[in-house]
């Protein structure tokens, strides 16, 4: 069972490629949506069946599968967001420095004091990774909206690395952890739309200066 | 010795048959009737009849670039095992010149579009180059994460190595190394969505340009060096994709020939459901291929 959890997480890596690469809105938006739902189906493949799993399963699958891809294209919609996701640095480079990231997070992973059960699996590498690219989806990108995408993505490596103490993690603080996520993109959302009915861009690097009416 | 027989027939004789069965499937999903499958041969047999115009300004090096051309990606279907069988020339290391034969191909194609001052054709070399430069390393990180599972550096040991247990326990890898060789499998060949083979005198073009001056002999040896291309590194793909073995050795072979021409099935799909993509976004999407590569091979070495 664990090495098809291991080529779950090979797929999750090379979503946060893909999402790096590409160019389209709405593409990484789907994409971070199958990411999320492929982080759903992980917890069943490494813990014993039980009805709190089974939950905790469905819930996932919902909220990051479902809910927030449809709220965060709801805000595209609205806020009438051009496809394109403008990034600061073109996409060859941040698909090489996202390369880059991933070969990193397994060298580190390496050098980390990881208990036995823990060594031969790809979680930690997967998690760090997931988590690096995050942040340079947060980091590169121009629009307040792929912003929004990027802190997704950093969260689902968060919670790859969370799947490790899935035993000691209750099911509260999983669940406290999806609707503080929730609560986020809902905001987000609607900070969204204030951006674009205020300034009729949403273009972050155009949002630092200050100036008085 | 029948291997070695049957190797050097169906390197000789099979390749036009897959740009035929190319064409076919493309003419199917248009919904026409399509050339006969055999049209490439008859293309090749009336372009061998034809006289050659060779512009004055060329020299040797134009008529030369065909033939080293042919003979380089003839050298290198000698090197490639087709399915369960071991090449005919085999030794330590051959995974290189297998590369570099391809880098010579293309040097001497690139050099005779070159030498005969047309700018136009000048642009067709600087793409080619181009984008080699982006497919090189693909095949050559793929090579070379086969070399270390299978550890050897023998093109035959390497690709008849794959079997159905090893798929199962590294699934990952070889999905991404497959997926991987097949853009790399696009790219070389110029098919779409990297170039159109079809069209004639388009700014969007790659490979056609650079052979527009050829004609008659030279231009059959170009197009036959093409489909010899096609057919050597489809071998590479299906000895990854497929490997099956039947036990005996003449049904290996017949595995082969079939699997290669549902390959040819399979590009001619692609192409058929595909646009070809923007001159900006090739780059991309090879980087992106050398990427995969990279991510197998990291995914072995772990």
């Amino acid at each position: 069972m664990n090495s098809f959890a291991d080529q779950l997480l090979v797929l999750v890596m090379l979503i946060n490629l893909v999402m790096l690469g590409s160019s389209r809105l709405l593409f990484s938006i789907r994409a971070v949506a199958v990411q999320g739902a492929i982080l759903g189906i992980l917890p069943g493949l490494i813990h014993p069946f039980s009805g709190h799993l089974a939950a905790i399963t469905v819930g996932i699958i919902l909220i990051k599968g479902v809910l927030i891809p449809y709220l965060i294209s709801d805000a595209v919609r609205k806020a009438h967001i051009r496809r394109e996701v403008e990034p600061f640095i073109g996409y060859v480079p941040t698909l090489f420095l996202g390369a880059i990231f991933t070969a990193l997070a397994f060298v580190f992973a390496e050098k980390l004091p990881l208990a036995p059960e823990h060594k031969e699996l790809l979680f930690v590498p997967a998690s760090i990774a997931t988590l690096l690219a995050g942040f340079l989806i947060l980091t590169t990108r121009k629009k307040a909206i792929s912003q929004v995408i990027g802190y997704l993505v950093l969260e689902n490596g968060i919670f790859i690395f969370g799947l490790l103490l899935t035993e000691a993690m209750p099911f509260m603080v999983e669940a406290g952890a999806l609707l503080d996520l929730l609560v986020g993109i809902f905001v987000m959302g609607i900070v969204i739309n204030q951006i674009s009915q205020e300034f009729s861009s949403i273009d972050t690097s155009r949002l630092r200066a200050l100036k008085e009416e | 010795m029948t291997d070695i027989i049957i190797h050097c027939l169906i390197a000789l004789l099979l390749p036009p048959l897959l740009l035929g069965v190319i064409t076919k499937t493309k003419a199917a999903f248009a919904g026409r009737v399509g050339a006969p499958f055999f049209q490439p041969y008859y293309d090749l047999l009336k372009l061998m009849r034809k006289g050659s115009v060779f512009s004055t300004t060329t020299t040797w090096v134009f008529k030369a670039g065909p033939l080293v051309t042919l003979a380089a990606i003839l050298v290198a279907a000698l090197l490639v095992p087709l399915g369960r069988h071991h090449a005919p020339i085999s030794f330590q290391g051959d995974m290189v010149l297998f590369a570099y034969l391809f880098g010579l191909a293309r040097f001497f194609t690139a050099i005779a579009a070159l030498d005969t001052g047309s700018s136009f054709e000048g642009m067709g070399a600087a793409r080619e180059v181009t984008f080699s430069c982006l497919t090189e390393p693909t095949l050559f990180i793929a090579l070379i994460t086969l070399a270390r599972m299978s550890r050897s550096l023998q093109l035959s040991t390497l690709l008849t190595y794959p079997t159905p247990a090893i798929w199962l326990a590294a699934g990952a890898s070889m999905l991404l190394l497959v997926v991987a060789l097949f853009i790399v499998l696009l790219a070389e060949n110029c098919r779409i969505p990297f170039d159109d083979p079809t069209t004639h005198l388009e700014l969007t073009m790659i490979h056609e340009v650079m052979v527009l001056d050829h004609s008659g002999p030279a231009f059959g040896v170009i197009l036959y060096g093409a489909a010899l291309k096609l057919l050597v590194l489809g071998a590479i793909f299906i000895n990854i994709a497929l490997p099956v073995t039947t036990g005996n050795s003449y049904g290996d072979w017949l595995v082969f020939v079939v699997a290669m021409l549902v390959l040819s099935v399979l590009i001619g799909v692609v192409e058929s459901v595909m646009a070809r993509l923007r001159m900006v976004r090739i780059p991309q999407l090879l980087v992106g291929a050398t990427i995969l590569s990279a991510f197998a091979m990291l995914l072995v070495l772990r």
